[in-house]
Parts: structure tokens; C-alpha cells; sequence
């Protein structure tokens, strides 16, 4: 395949930035995404240019380090996939590609296509933990019976890998999707109902300050989550803001 | 530990958008079901509706309770609106939001300015008249013998009453603005002040020669603005409060998406039908 990239370039935070293009050609529809992004840059090296920055880690979708802004749509046009599962063969011989990124004032770019995500970090450390004893007689969680059906919901709130996608697609960047899914897996289970009332209120307080958006409930994150976290948990998450609070 | 923010955090400003907003759609279906008596009611039973929503003190306090909730969802709604625009200084080259979202949901703030534009426009053509100006009174022309008529104006009953016998249905003629109408009941009658004519006020208004087929026009508009914003914001109160649930959401959301479309249909029928069959 002949693809045209139009690829967002900005040397530091610093610096306003612009789309540049490229042409790349014989790529192969079984490569990943990442994959033609390193032939780009394997060619960009070789005439002496500086590579496209992209952040990337696991590249088998369980890290979240992975971004991109593909075609306008977080993680490109393929569904439940994060950009290091996309696939070429989802584009076409002679394509334009738009490669954008994640766009949030609490996600600034650090280069080209990085963005710090530390906001989510923060959150985290403002309650998405629970205590515990750790001091070697830890209690066996297995020997707590949870109704099969908490702890399958828990578990699927669990698998947000925090790649930030539910943000960049979100028309106002907002990280309800995230944070409820970091609220509700605990919310659901017995050893999370001890700081229940905490976290909530103290994870929605840091969510606030660092600038995210309000949500509209537009389901969006939901279609582009590649964890397919679902918008109930942003229900609960209501709920147990609505509970602590009157606490 | 954290304050709870019922006033100022994101979640807390949902709450208060999701009450309003709900509140405002339990309006909407007492506003309806007075309106359509301009289709299915007499001239009188529909200006007995207007005195009583304009004097009953219940009333009055619902009425209040509208206002503040159509000033609170509207200036809530536009700081949010700042808000979230303010969380994204620059936007996408190509954002093709189309894939994975409605229109409706991503433009709730420039349906809901419309409506509002429409509600000022509205109550200065309806609700001030009603409620600051001197209006005609609906007036009767009573036949009692041939050739000796007398005028009344209807009023809601209190004072100086007059009755009007009716013999028969038949033999007694009744002229209501030109129309024939047969009381089987003594008709109770006052002289002095009777109701105010609302009912031939929004006749004349979606009947004017000059205006009223633009009147017309930009009051289907508004109703057809106002579906969308319910065709998102009927489902996504019940999300904001918290209520989703596989077991009821599907319920909710069907009668959500029938309550957004024939709320604002049948509003709509009755200037079309006025304009083009009254
Ligand atoms: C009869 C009139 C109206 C009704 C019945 C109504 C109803 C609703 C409902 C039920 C919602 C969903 C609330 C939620 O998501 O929790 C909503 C959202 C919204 N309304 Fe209205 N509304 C009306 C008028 C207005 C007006 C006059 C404005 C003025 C700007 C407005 C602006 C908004 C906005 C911006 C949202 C979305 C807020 C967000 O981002 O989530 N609405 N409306
Ligand atoms: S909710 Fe989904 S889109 Fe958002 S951070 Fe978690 S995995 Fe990524
Ligand atoms: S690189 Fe780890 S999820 Fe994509």
C-alpha cells in the first residue's frame, strides 16, 4: 500500500506546531500501526531527519502507553483495539492518514505525538487504592465470598489499562470513563467499601482540578474505549458521588 | 478528606442539569395538556384554563419553580459548556466524532440556546400580554327572544352572577363569537370583568395575515429543536442521577426517545393546525 501520513510535529511544549506530510510506500496491510510508524522513521533516520516521537511500550494492548489521534478517531477507526492491535490492512491503497495527538488541556504534548498523562497518575494517587495490611499475614482475598456477579463487574471495570482514549475522544475531555472505572472496581467489592466514600469524593476533586471537562454522557468513550469499559460504571460512579456526599 | 461539591463539582452540576432539565420535561406535559385544549376544548374552557394557570396560588408556585429551573438549567448548562471548551485549547485536524456519538448529544448547548430564544420570544408574544396587558375579554351574544340580543362577558363565576336560562337545546340560540353554542346548564355570566381572551389572542397570532405563517414556521422550528435536545436529554438525566441499569435502561430509553419525539409533535399540531385549518 502508497500512504499519505499527515503527521502532527511539534519539537517541544514550547512550540506551536504543525501538520507535516509524508509519503510512505509498500506497506503491508498485515503490519500493526506501530509497525509502518517504525518503517517511517527507520526511512526519516537514514536521510538524517528527526523520527516522529510516539509513546509506545507493551505493544500487545495491555500497557495503555500506546495513543494517537488516527483519521479523528482515538486509536483509529477499528474498535476495541488500542493503536499498537490496529492493523494496515483497516486502511486502503492511496489513503490519507491523519496521526494526531490525544488532545486535552490536562494532556499536554510533550513532543510530536507524546502526551503527559501523569493527570491520570494523580488521580490514582488521590484514592484509587485500597489499605491494606501488608506485613505478611495478609488475609487470603479468595477466602471473602463475592456474588460472582460484583466480582465480574469489578473485574471488568479492572481491565482500564489508563491509555487515556475515553479523554481524547470525549467532545470535552472529560475522564469520567476513567475515573469511574478506577471507582467502581473497588466500589464493588467488599475491601473497597472501607474507603468507598474517600476515594470518590477525593479522585472527582482531583479529576476537577486538572482541568478535564464535564461529562455530557454523549457514550463516545464507550464506542472508542479499547477496553470496552462500559457507561454504567460512570452511573455508579454518580451514585456513589450522590452517597458520599450527603454522608 | 474531600469536601463533596453538590453545587460546584463536574458531578454535582450534572445532578442539578438532570432535576432541572426532568423537571422541566413534567412542564412541558401540563403545558401540553392545557394547549391542546385549543384543538379538543371550547373557546371557554380554554381561557378558564388560562385565568386558573395565572391566578391559582398552587399554580404560582409551580410557575416559580419553572422559572428558576429554566434560569438555573440554562446558566448551569452554559458554564459547563465553557468549561468543557476550556478543557480542549486546541482541537483535531480531522475529529470524526460522527463514528462514535449523536449530533444531538454533542450539540446540547446550541439546541438549548435556541430553545431558549424561543421561551423569551414566546412569553413576551403569550405570558406578558396574559399577564401585564389589558386584554379583550371573551365576550357572548345572548338571543334570549328573536331580534333581542344582549352582551356578556363570561367570567369565572365570583360576583354579580346573572343566569341565563336555557330552555332547550334547540330553542335557545347562543352566540359565542359568531359561532353557535347550546347550554344545556343555566349559563352563569358576569358584566364587569370576564377572561381574558387568550384563546382568540393565539387564534389572531398564528392567523395573521402578515406574520403568521412565519410565526408558524419558527414555532414548528423550535418544537423540532426542542425533540432533539430531548432525543438526548431525556436518557441522559437518567444517567447523570445514576439510574442505568441492563434491567431498566432499555425500558427508559424507549420511552424517552417516544417522550422527545410526540411532546414536541403535538405541540407542534396545533399552530399547523390553527394556521392552515382554523
Ligand atoms: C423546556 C426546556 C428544556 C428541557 C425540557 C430540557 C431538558 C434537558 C435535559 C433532560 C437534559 C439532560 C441533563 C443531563 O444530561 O443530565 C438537558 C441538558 C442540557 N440542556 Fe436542556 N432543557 C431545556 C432547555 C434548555 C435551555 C433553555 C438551555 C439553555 C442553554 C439548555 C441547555 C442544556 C445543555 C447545555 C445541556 C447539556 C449539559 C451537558 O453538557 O451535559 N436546555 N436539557
Ligand atoms: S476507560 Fe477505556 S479509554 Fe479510558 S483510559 Fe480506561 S481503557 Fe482507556
Ligand atoms: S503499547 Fe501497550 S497497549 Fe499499546
Amino acid at each position: 500500500m502508497n500512504l499519505t501520513l499527515k503527521i502532527w510535529r511539534q519539537k517541544n511544549a514550547q512550540d506551536k506546531g504543525q501538520l507535516v506530510d509524508y509519503k510512505i510506500s509498500d506497506v503491508s496491510p498485515d503490519m500493526s500501526f506501530l509497525e509502518m510508524l517504525d518503517v517511517l522513521n527507520d526511512g526519516l533516520v537514514e536521510k538524517g531527519d528527526e523520527p516522529v516521537a510516539f509513546d509506545h511500550d507493551c505493544r500487545e494492548g495491555i500497557c495503555g502507553m500506546c495513543s494517537l489521534y488516527i483519521n479523528g478517531e482515538a486509536h483509529g477507526p477499528d474498535r476495541g483495539v488500542t493503536t499498537c492491535q490496529l492493523h494496515m490492512r483497516m486502511f486502503k491503497d492511496g489513503d490519507t492518514i491523519f496521526i494526531e495527538p490525544f488532545r486535552a488541556k490536562a494532556f499536554p504534548v510533550i513532543k510530536d505525538l507524546v502526551v503527559d498523562r501523569s493527570a491520570f497518575d494523580r488521580i490514582q494517587h488521590a484514592g484509587g487504592f485500597i489499605s491494606v495490611n501488608t506485613s505478611g499475614n495478609t488475609q487470603d482475598a479468595n477466602a471473602i465470598p463475592i456474588p460472582k456477579h460484583d466480582a465480574d463487574r469489578a473485574f471488568d471495570a479492572a481491565t482500564c489499562i489508563g491509555c487515556g482514549a475515553c479523554v481524547a475522544t470525549c467532545k470535552n475531555s472529560s475522564a469520567m470513563l476513567f475515573v469511574s472505572a478506577k471507582v467502581s472496581q473497588f466500589a464493588l467489592l467488599p475491601q473497597g467499601k472501607v474507603e468507598a466514600a474517600e476515594r470518590v469524593l477525593n479522585m472527582v476533586e482531583q479529576m476537577d482540578h486538572e482541568g478535564f471537562g464535564n461529562c455530557t454522557n454523549t457514550g463516545a468513550c464507550e464506542i472508542e474505549c479499547p477496553k470496552g469499559i462500559s457507561l454504567e460504571n460512570i452511573a455508579r460512579m454518580n451514585r456513589e458521588y450522590f452517597k458520599a456526599s450527603i454522608k | 478528606m474531600a469536601k463533596s461539591a453538590l453545587l460546584k463539582s463536574s458531578i454535582g452540576k450534572k445532578y442539578w442539569m438532570a432535576l432541572t432539565g426532568l423537571f422541566l420535561c413534567l412542564f412541558l406535559v401540563g403545558h401540553l395538556a392545557g394547549n391542546l385544549q385549543l384543538l379538543f376544548g371550547t373557546q371557554l374552557q380554554f381561557n378558564e384554563y388560562a385565568l386558573f394557570m395565572t391566578t391559582n396560588p398552587a399554580v404560582k408556585i409551580l410557575s416559580y419553580v419553572t422559572y428558576i429551573s429554566i434560569l438555573f438549567h440554562a446558566i448551569d448548562g452554559i458554564l459547563l459548556t465553557i468549561q468543557n471548551k476550556k478543557a480542549r485549547p486546541i482541537g483535531y485536524a480531522k475529529n470524526n466524532a460522527g463514528a462514535n456519538s449523536a449530533w444531538a448529544s454533542r450539540n446540547m448547548a446550541v439546541l438549548g440556546t435556541l430553545i431558549l430564544i424561543f421561551i423569551a420570544t414566546h412569553m413576551v408574544n403569550f405570558w406578558a400580554k396574559m399577564h401585564f396587558t389589558t386584554m379583550p375579554l371573551q365576550k357572548i351574544t345572548v338571543e334570549a327572544q328573536p331580534g333581542a340580543t344582549q352582551d356578556f362577558y363570561l367570567t369565572s363565576g365570583w360576583g354579580q352572577d346573572k343566569f341565563i336560562p336555557v330552555q332547550s337545546v334547540d330553542g335557545e340560540n347562543i352566540v359565542l363569537d359568531g359561532r353557535d353554542f347550546y347550554y344545556t346548564k343555566p349559563l352563569k355570566v358576569k358584566f364587569a370583568e370576564g377572561y381574558k381572551d387568550l384563546h382568540t389572542i393565539t387564534i389572531e397570532f398564528f392567523k395573521d395575515p402578515k406574520w403568521g405563517l412565519a410565526f408558524t414556521i419558527f414555532y414548528v422550528f423550535s418544537m423540532a429543536v426542542l425533540a432533539f435536545h430531548l432525543l438526548h436529554g431525556f436518557n441522559s438525566a437518567f444517567q447523570s442521577l445514576g439510574a442505568n441499569n441492563p434491567k431498566y435502561t432499555p425500558a427508559i430509553k424507549v420511552f424517552g426517545k417516544g417522550f422527545a419525539i410526540i411532546v414536541p409533535l403535538l405541540f407542534a399540531i396545533i399552530p399547523l393546525y390553527i394556521h392552515f385549518f382554523k
